[in-house]
């Protein structure tokens, strides 16, 4: 008998690029994220053809967990087919054979930038969300060695106290968007930049979430059904972005995050963010059948979790 | 009434514990001792004052009793229900945060020290009720306002940062922040040193006031035997490290035992 038969054939790239060992290696990173939801683990953040900041350390992720059977989606900004999204998951798709898709339902992995898909997702999903700054206490202590000390204990005043502050100065809390969330009564941890809309939608779901910044080699996980917390005053409850009134233009949706678009003569006009979506319901608008699942907001902008978000209508 | 029968209450010190023992108190950095040996006991409601040279300890004594560094010997005790006949020096880290945080105030001569110049002077008082656990926006403001004019700092400025005020400000604004959770122990460290003289007479005003309002013990480190005359019921000196005289504030200043102490005295007359 000879070696070749024994041996598998060779290839030229690993299955899912990453070698074995960096993949064996990011899930047990994975797992230990997972056990302690909202601790930042450090990893050894491998090279991928993509420069930093682009999405490596969710890429490193996503093919870390990827199997053959998968169904992927990348979004970046809400939309599938920004440069970066389209990037990641031509190179996803290449070095593994696996399918694609801009349905939400359809996919088992989503990786994501900034924005986490209107549609509810299961417990059978997994999201990805890219994170470019993994330390939500930078702001306000420079130093990360200080950083990890007030985080083992406890000691989040300073961001309590940046909260005072911006309501001293705006009369509002002036984070746009990374608002600081409180992960199972424990840690608290930067959602990675989506926006104060899609900050509740962490709070008890269905799917597991996994943040990963690449420069920064750091990941932190927020398990199924885990209480999220945005930090808030027990007088001045958090609140989402007020959009009520915004129609999206081509499909009349109303209720979900929307892009502002300026018009000629100063006016603006609004474009659902998520654009798996618009495009499944501008298909139902030619009268196709699409299935469209139940989303966190409604309409109306009420959260499917009553009075968790208290300080809205 | 027969006089023979009425009991008499002992003297108010005699029966009194010490809010605060320290003994065998030092401290070395490197190979330099920095303090040897200091022992202290401070009453309830008592003002303690701290003379000495530059680089006599007194600086030093704040640190450890304000438990910012680690001690190189001795014990430290403050009589609190939660921590009787505990050594302070012994907590973890964050228990010294925690005692920090609820019993002991601390004003500095460099209010860059322990204020943060560029938030409010209201989110400066704030973060120590904060630190306690408060999540009330509401009381928070309240709370500030109290503190703020408890320490007559003008209540129209209190959203301005600490950067923008004056030098007496800055301390009014320090001295607010210590006193804001009603801490058992107050610890200054040349609060008016550097103040104008009639700035640091509306200081110690305001100082004394409190003093008398919230029954405060204090420790007062000051090189200016002015200030230790206006405010301490005792006093205590101190030269390379090491405790040379302690007493009544008039005992000690009128007649002076110590050679240095009477050379301390002389130098102010």
């Amino acid at each position: 008998m000879k070696l070749e038969e024994l041996a598998f054939a060779r290839q030229d790239y690993a299955y899912a690029f990453l070698d074995e060992f960096a993949k064996r290696e990011l899930r047990r990173k994975i797992l230990k994220a997972i056990a302690i939801p909202g601790y930042q683990v450090p990893y050894a953040s491998r090279e991928v053809p993509m420069a930093r900041g682009w999405g490596t350390g969710g890429l490193q992720v996503s093919l870390a967990l990827i199997g053959q059977s998968d169904t992927v989606k990348v979004i970046d900004q809400g939309d599938d087919d920004s440069v970066n999204a389209a990037n990641l998951r031509r190179f996803i798709a290449r070095m593994t054979g696996v399918k694609t898709t801009t349905d939400t339902l359809a996919a088992s992995l989503i990786q994501s930038r900034h924005r986490i898909p209107e549609e509810m997702l299961n417990e059978r999903q997994v999201l990805v969300l890219q994170v470019p700054m993994p330390e939500i206490l930078s702001s306000v202590q420079p130093s990360y060695a200080l950083a990890r000390e007030m985080h083992s204990d406890g000691d989040y005043a300073l961001l309590w106290l940046g909260l005072y502050e911006d309501l001293v100065k705006y009369r509002e809390v002036s984070y746009g968007a990374d608002y600081p969330v409180l992960v199972n009564g424990r840690y608290v941890m930067a959602p990675s930049p989506i926006p104060r809309f899609d900050t509740p939608k962490l709070h008890q779901a269905a799917h597991l979430t996994l943040l990963s910044a690449g420069r920064e080699k750091r990941l932190y996980a927020v398990p199924p059904y885990t209480n999220v917390y945005p930090l808030e005053f027990e007088d001045v409850p958090f609140q989402i972005e007020d959009q009520r009134g915004w129609v999206d233009a081509s499909t009349g949706a109303t209720g979900k995050f929307m892009s502002e678009i300026p018009q000629d003569g100063g006016s603006s006009s609004y474009q659902l963010s998520d654009t798996g979506l618009k495009q499944k319901l501008e298909r139902q608008m030619t009268g196709e059948q699409v299935e469209i699942g139940a989303t966190y907001f409604d309409d109306d902008t009420n959260f499917y979790i009553a009075g968790f978000l208290k300080g809205s209508s | 009434m027969n006089l023979l029968e009425m009991t008499l209450d002992a003297p108010r010190l005699l029966e009194m514990q010490p809010l605060l023992r320290v003994k065998n108190l030092c401290k070395n950095y490197g190979s330099l001792r920095a303090l040897e040996n200091v022992s202290l006991h401070v009453y309830p409601g008592e003002v303690l004052g701290i003379v000495g040279e530059s680089g006599s300890g007194k600086s030093t004594v704040l640190r450890l009793l304000n438990l910012e560094e680690p001690e190189t010997c001795g014990t430290y005790q403050l009589e609190i229900p939660e921590l009787t006949g505990q050594n302070l020096f012994d907590l973890n880290r964050f228990q010294k945060r925690e005692t920090r945080v609820h019993h002991i105030g601390i004003v500095y001569q460099n209010p860059h020290l322990g204020l943060r110049m560029h938030k409010s002077s209201s989110g400066n008082v704030a973060e120590r009720l904060i630190l306690a656990g408060e999540k009330r926006f509401a009381e928070l403001r309240r709370a500030a306002r109290e503190a703020l004019s408890a320490s007559e700092f003008p209540i129209s400025r209190m959203d301005e940062p600490p950067i923008h005020l004056s030098g007496g400000m800055q301390q009014r604004v320090q001295l607010a922040k210590a006193i804001a959770m009603k801490p058992k122990l107050l610890l200054l460290d040349e609060p008016t040193t550097g103040l104008d003289v009639s700035v640091q007479a509306l200081v110690l005003d305001t100082l004394k006031r409190l003093q008398f309002e919230l029954e405060m013990t204090m420790i007062l480190v000051s090189h200016d035997l002015g200030v230790i005359r206006t405010l301490a019921d005792r006093v205590m000196v101190m030269r390379g490290g090491r405790v040379v005289e302690s007493g009544l504030t008039d005992q000690v200043l009128e007649d002076p035992q110590h050679a240095y102490t009477q050379q301390l005295v002389h130098a102010k007359l």
